[in-house]
């Protein structure tokens, strides 16, 4: 029998795997230099020109002001701790104008596409206007336009002695939960999960035998009944903190800042004129054979919208949704034009210029809207992923 | 245009091998105009006028610069920044000059890369509220809503002054004076607070001056003055020295009016400060007139602070600190010899 000849052996950097691996770790070596000779040469050069660097300056007293904090702040708290109140502050106003944006949007969008006329060409005017205008022209409209109206506080507009508006923003009772509150809680999360059980119910019954159950009916009240039994049987452990005029200003209470209403305003309005047209488009992306088929079905034509066109229209929606959402995220770092104290404001702004750290605290605050970006961006992805058409 | 400029700094330190070579004299005589940072408006210290010609006290300690360097006090390119932006821009070579209403802190003076040069105007951080309020002293401020500005020595004063006054305070921060002006006007504020003599001039942006008060309380030093890039001591000279020869012509009764008559003068003082004998421009890299040509186009310091800020202004802020030395003031010049 002869002998198969093996082929010469081929050297290892001829082998396409190996080689491919050999460029990869080359290319990986070589980024790594370029960035530590960048950051090394940045630090030289800002310490021979006599600036300071590190991030030791986190730790340091602010010594400043600040307008809205959602944790507790002063004057006698660090840097770092600027970062945070300027963080959560982004994110309050972030967080509001993504659900205030997507609600207006929607129903604007599906206003659009009404055969009411006159409700059709409203939302048609509210688009081009809104979508056309700059923002940040918008952003003070709404804060210079809010201030001008409102009167000052000694001359409040109120509802009894317990909620007040005024130039200085809308002052609420605070709720302060005393022993017993627990009870309430406790029937919230009770009739909640009886409606995830409920909803579950219904479904299988409707598949099964496909009788309908009023489950959004059924759920409200228990949603509203079992805590306020609960609240009344424990004696009403809730007393409230309300707000009272004490010399320039109220005091006490809860207060939502003007400049907030007014950037909150501003971005929703604004996101809202974008999420409509994306709406729009997402539903006149559904075939109108769908439509016919469910009315054929006997579908009333709410339902046809909610549970036949909607649905198929998000998997077009979702996407471009998501650029939105993070353009508001960026977008709200107009902020500082108001004087809303946002993470650009407090830490890229007055903490930047206190220390004079510029390529630390850019370098933290572009960190922070990559990441709130990627979130937004991953969690869209997820969301998308499952309202994706699950074929049978 | 901020974040860029932030960009900028970022991208030119990670680049740049080594200091850059160029003087900033040489790049200044090579472009043939200086590049100046100014505010974004405050009247009496820069300010544009309605045909877009900047004026006041800040300005004209960059034209004076100007004229010793380009023998021209025109040859000045103004450049509008906002309190936070305005040590970026210098740090970045933006500008040659700050001289932008800036206080000298210790801070700023040795961990931002700058150095301070001299001061041209002695503040002092002030209160201005409404009249209607009836306020009559700062201690009576507690509980209010104060407008201020990003970014300034003021926001950390006030801090310190309340606590010091065990005051509770709001602050409602702003970037440019235009918007706390406005904040202030819309009652978002019950107070405004900055250095006193800006006080003054935005009251004079207010829709009715008449209704708002400045309070007597001074609560800080904000000595204030044109700042430069540190490493550059030859240019750190030139602004120095351009002050100085602006506050010795004032002592010595040298003015734009009669410099050309003073030539002819035998006091050796003046005949030093006018280039006539001495050491005159050589050690700044300057020709023998740079001091003649401040005082021909610009003036003296006495004339600069009264055209601009003083009795001959809409401001009518008295020399107090700012007078010379031998007048009741503290405006001292090291002499010319
Ligand atoms: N001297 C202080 C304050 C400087 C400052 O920015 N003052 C405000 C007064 S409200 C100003 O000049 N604004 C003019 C502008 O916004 O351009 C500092 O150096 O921090």
């Amino acid at each position: 029998m002869a002998t198969v000849e093996h082929p010469q052996k081929t050297a290892w950097w001829n082998n396409a795997h190996n080689r491919a691996l050999l460029f990869q770790i080359l290319l990986a070596i070589g980024v790594s230099v370029f960035f530590a000779f960048i950051a090394n040469n940045t630090i030289h050069n800002l310490e021979q020109r006599g600036i300071s660097t590190g991030f030791a300056f986190l730790k340091q007293k602010a010594g400043f002001g600040i307008l809205q904090h959602l944790i507790p702040y002063t004057e006698n708290d660090t840097y770092g701790r600027t970062f945070i109140v300027g963080l959560l502050n982004t994110i309050l106003v972030s967080v509001l104008g993504i659900i205030c944006a997507t609600i207006i949007g929607f129903i604007v969008g599906v206003a659009r596409l009404s055969s009411n006329w006159l409700v059709s060409k409203l939302a048609g005017i509210y688009i081009e206007t809104f979508r056309n205008l700059p923002l940040l022209l918008q952003i003070f409209f709404w804060y210079f336009a809010v201030l001008q109206a409102l009167p000052s506080p000694r001359n409040s507009l109120h509802i009894g002695e317990k909620f007040f508006l005024n130039i200085r923003g809308v002052y609420l009772p605070n709720p302060i939960f005393e022993q017993g509150f627990g009870w309430v809680e406790g029937a919230f999360i009770l009739a909640v999960l009886a409606t995830i059980i409920l909803k579950r119910w219904a479904s299988k019954r409707q598949e099964q035998t496909g009788e309908q159950f009023p489950v959004l009916w059924t759920a409200t009240g228990l949603i509203l009944i079992l805590p306020t039994i609960a609240y009344f049987a424990t004696g009403g452990p809730i007393s409230w903190e309300y707000p009272v005029l004490k010399g320039f200003n109220f005091q006490g209470g809860i207060t939502i800042i003007p400049e907030l209403a007014a950037l909150l305003i501003a971005l929703s309005v604004y996101t809202a004129s974008l999420i409509a047209e994306i709406v729009r488009s997402g539903i006149l992306s559904v075939s109108h054979g769908q439509t016919e088929a469910a009315e054929a079905l006997g579908l009333r034509p709410g339902k046809t919208l909610r549970l036949v066109i909607i649905p198929q229209a998000m998997r077009v929606i979702i996407p471009q949704m998501t650029s939105q959402y993070l353009n508001l995220v960026k977008n709200s770092s107009l902020a500082t034009a108001i004087g809303y104290p946002d993470l650009v404001a407090v830490f890229a702004g007055t903490t930047l210029n206190q220390t004079g750290q510029a390529i630390e605290v850019i370098a933290m605050t572009m960190a922070v809207y990559l990441t709130i970006s990627l979130i937004i961006s991953y969690f869209m992805n997820w969301y998308n992923a499952r309202s994706q058409l699950r074929e049978r | 245009m901020k974040k860029l400029s932030f960009i900028m700094v970022a991208v030119f330190f990670m680049i740049s091998a080594s200091l850059a070579s160029a003087s900033t004299l040489e790049e200044v005589q090579k472009r043939d105009v200086l590049q100046c940072g100014v505010s974004t408006g405050l009247p009496g210290f820069s300010n544009p006028d309605e045909k877009g010609n900047w004026t006041g006290l800040d300005v004209d300690a960059c034209r004076a610069v100007a004229a010793a360097v380009l023998h021209d006090a025109n040859k000045v390119k103004f450049i509008p920044l906002t309190a936070k932006e305005r040590f970026t821009a210098l740090q970045s070579g933006e500008i040659d000059i700050l001289s932008r209403n800036t206080t000298w802190t210790l801070t700023r003076d040795t961990s931002l890369g700058l150095n301070f040069t001299h001061t041209d105007y002695y503040d002092g951080q002030g209160f201005m509220v409404s009249k209607k309020l009836g306020v009559k002293s700062a201690k009576e401020l507690d509980g209010a809503a104060i407008c201020i500005q990003a970014g300034t020595t003021t926001e950390l004063n006030l801090a310190d002054y309340f606590k010091q006054n065990n005051m509770k305070y709001q602050a409602v921060v702003f970037d440019t004076s235009d918007q706390s002006v406005k904040g202030f006007e819309a009652g978002r504020c019950d107070v405004l607070t900055s250095d006193q003599s800006q006080l003054y001039g935005l009251r004079i942006k207010l829709a009715k001056p008449e209704d708002a008060v400045v309070l007597p309380e001074i609560i800080s030093k904000e000595p204030l003055g044109p700042v430069v890039r540190q490493g550059d001591d030859g240019w750190f000279n030139i602004v120095k020295w351009s002050m100085f020869a602006m506050i010795n012509a004032e002592e010595m009764g040298v003015t734009s009016k009669n410099v050309d008559e003073m030539k002819k003068s035998t006091d050796p003082n003046i005949r030093r400060l006018l280039g006539l004998e001495g050491i005159k421009g050589k050690g700044m890299n300057l020709s023998d007139d740079w001091a003649y040509q401040i005082i021909k186009q610009v003036g003296n310091y006495g004339e600069m602070f009264e055209r601009n800020v003083g009795l001959g202004s809409p401001l009518k802020i008295k020399r107090g600190l700012n007078a010379l030395w031998n007048k009741g003031g503290i405006q001292y010049a090291p002499p010319i010899r």
